[in-house]
């Protein structure tokens, strides 16, 4: 929903972030208020991914140029987990699989981390088990799957669900998901996007990564942004992502090139 | 008390008396089976004997368990150790000869049924010399019994930057008749300057079951040697090591296991972390020969080297000459993986404490094998946080 005056949640201006020598992100510039849903699509490679990494902290990517402001903190001077227990949520496209780690143990470690720096009060493992059955059937999910490692022999569908089940418990400010989509079969895609929209609310703010309709069909985005090489090269509203499904990327080599071409140092004499 | 005492423990003075002690010089780094593992810390504690603190007569047995008579321990002794090839060994024969000298304690006994209580055996490290144990057992046809064994410096007390070099031998030998069950747990935890000398050794009958599962750390150097045979193969063994070290510790386990007849069964897996500049040897010898036709037997090695300067050796040794088995090894070395480190950092869980999880997560199936009384003593906390 789009609230006038809405606090901005996060504000991304001219970022830019390689990885080794390769840069991804060649000015990304965002401004995300609180109650608004955004998706970001885009062809694969062109930058979706590094950057909700980049805003998660991931440590095999380097920022070198702009800013990230989150409720007011600038993010990228925080450590991944600083920015976690601030607020900052990334769904990942593909969960880790961690042999060993109870799922339970961890989701109530994750939880207790978000309240102590909230100021509040940490759960001890029974009141952790009757908060994480509640938050369980946000996603329709199994309870057996507390019982096993961290996304370990989970199907596609099943870490997905976990993913979002983590968000329930962590209450994030900002919700980044990174095609949370992919790989989910129809009824399951129902239950994920039932779950983000019952998460939504008018203090927070959620980024869908993603490549298809049929997510922005279940939950609809009231901005709608197409990224290639690494920047955001249009933005609009939900009708975007409808002509995208009508007529594909095609165009965006067109504004690439002039793009380029108005950067082109012209030779004069 | 100290036995007998000298005023001066140099390296080199100890070094002599450990070796007058056992007959035989140490071990050194020109013996393959002890070319990573230096001695050094070992040849640092006074030259004497101490008394274990453990008095034989002393601890009352689980019914179902009868004491052997010292002529019969002998001779299951020796007989146990003939079999396994470990006579000659240099810890065995430095443990006897201490134990003979009645420096240590001696427990020797007999299982004749189904024990429902667990046997609990605590080894008390000294605080300087040498002290030495031994524990007999002899399981008859078709009896069962839960074995625990317990090594915890901690519990000596006093102040850690005050203690000496000291070091603690021991010795287990357990027999196990047709049909018999043996579940038995080691934890063995120590402390800066102690080192350990251990060896385990079973000889299995047809039909006899054997689970070890052991979980070892904190001492300057450990030297583990589980050994088993299966007399006539047709027995089940499971093994299970856990060794954790850091520092400058050095951490050594050779592990032994011949079928001398078909149809055995073998299940093991050591599990090691290495940090600091700590060593992490593993040695793994499996023997199949002719008559151990249709043997299954599988072993996995899976280490985690937690620092650029620790060092990890891990050799797996099958020895296969029947043409009939199932036969399988591997070793991995691995660090923390980055990417399940980010993965937890991600949902607010820090650096320190993600570590924490994935090293206990890395423990936990070890651990969750040995006995109840075992568990209790937490080894994981302090495996995962030495003395």
């Amino acid at each position: 929903m789009i609230i006038p005056d809405a606090p901005v949640l996060l504000e991304i201006r001219d970022l830019q972030a390689s990885v080794g020598d390769q840069p991804i992100l060649k000015g990304v510039n965002l401004s995300i208020r609180a109650g608004e849903i955004h998706a970001l699509m885009g062809r694969n490679g062109s930058g979706k991914s590094t950057l909700s990494k980049v805003l998660a902290g991931h440590p095999a990517y380097t920022v070198t140029g702009g800013s990230v402001i989150f409720r007011g903190e600038d993010l990228l001077e925080l450590a991944p987990e600083i920015r976690a227990r601030s607020g900052m949520f990334l769904g990942f496209q593909y969960p880790v699989e961690i042999p060993g780690v109870s799922n339970l143990e961890f989701l109530r470690v994750a939880t207790n981390a978000r309240r102590q720096h909230r100021g509040e009060e940490e759960l001890d493992t029974f009141a952790f088990e009757d908060l994480v059955r509640e938050r369980l059937a946000v996603v329709q999910m199994d309870p057996a799957f507390l019982d096993r490692s961290v996304n370990e022999g989970f199907s596609g569908g099943e870490k997905k669900r976990n993913e979002i089940l983590q968000m329930a418990l962590l209450e994030p400010a900002v919700a980044i998901l990174d095609e949370t989509d992919s790989g989910l079969d129809i009824d399951a895609l129902r239950i994920v996007a039932g779950g983000v929209s019952q998460l939504a609310g008018a203090e927070t703010a959620t980024l869908l990564i993603t490549h298809y309709q049929r997510l922005l069909d279940l939950i609809t985005p009231d901005y709608v942004h197409v990224m290639a090489a690494g920047r955001i090269l249009r933005s609009g509203g939900k009708e975007l992502a409808l002509e995208l499904e009508r007529s594909g990327y095609e165009w965006v080599d067109a504004e690439l090139a002039a793009l380029e071409s108005a950067q082109t140092p012209v030779e004069v004499g | 008390m100290p036995v007998a005492s000298a005023a001066v423990s140099a390296p080199c003075e100890a070094a002599a008396w450990l070796a007058e002690l056992a007959g035989a010089p140490l071990p050194g780094p020109r013996q393959e089976n002890w070319r990573f593992t230096d001695l050094t810390s070992l040849t640092r504690i006074k030259p004497c004997l101490a008394d274990s603190g453990f008095d034989p007569a002393g601890p009352s047995l689980p019914a179902g368990i009868e004491r052997l008579q010292p002529e019969a321990a002998e001779a299951l002794l020796t007989s146990v150790l003939e079999a396994s090839g470990s006579s000659q060994h240099w810890p065995v024969q430095l443990n006897r000869a201490a134990v003979a000298r009645r420096a240590g304690g001696l427990l020797a006994l007999h299982v004749r049924g189904s024990v429902a209580e667990p046997l609990l055996h605590n080894l008390r490290p000294v605080a300087d010399g040498l002290a030495a144990h031994q524990l007999v057992l002899l399981l008859d046809p078709g009896a069962s019994l839960e074995l625990v064994e317990l090594v915890d410096a901690a519990s000596v007390g006093g102040d850690p930057a005050a203690m000496t070099a000291a070091a603690l031998s021991a010795l287990t030998v357990v027999q196990l008749g047709e049909g018999a069950r043996l579940r038995a747990g080691m934890v063995a935890l120590g402390r800066s300057g102690l080192s350990l000398l251990s060896h385990w050794i079973a000889v299995q009958d047809p039909g006899s079951h054997l689970s070890l599962t052991t979980a070892l750390g904190g001492w300057d150097l450990a030297r583990f040697e589980p050994r088993i045979v299966q007399t006539a193969g047709a027995a089940d063994t499971q093994l299970r090591t856990l060794q954790a070290c850091s520092g400058e510790q050095i951490i050594d386990t050779h592990s032994y296991v011949r079928f001398d007849g078909p149809e055995g069964r073998l299940d093991q897996l050591h599990k090691a972390m290495a940090d600091g500049r700590a060593r992490s040897v593993f040695n793994g010898a499996v023997q199949v020969p002719r008559p151990a036709q249709r043997t299954r037997a599988a072993q996995l090695s899976r280490n985690l080297l937690l620092s650029a300067r620790a060092r990890i050796d891990t050799k797996p040794e099958l020895e296969i000459v029947a043409d009939d088995v199932t036969c399988t090894h591997g070793a991995t070395v691995s660090r923390l993986r980055d990417e399940e480190l980010f993965y937890l950092q991600s949902r607010g869980i820090a650096g320190d404490q993600a570590t924490a999880l994935l090293k206990r997560a890395f423990c936990e199936d070890v651990l969750r094998d040995l006995p109840a009384e075992a568990a209790g003593l937490n080894p994981l906390a302090l495996l995962l946080d030495p003395v």
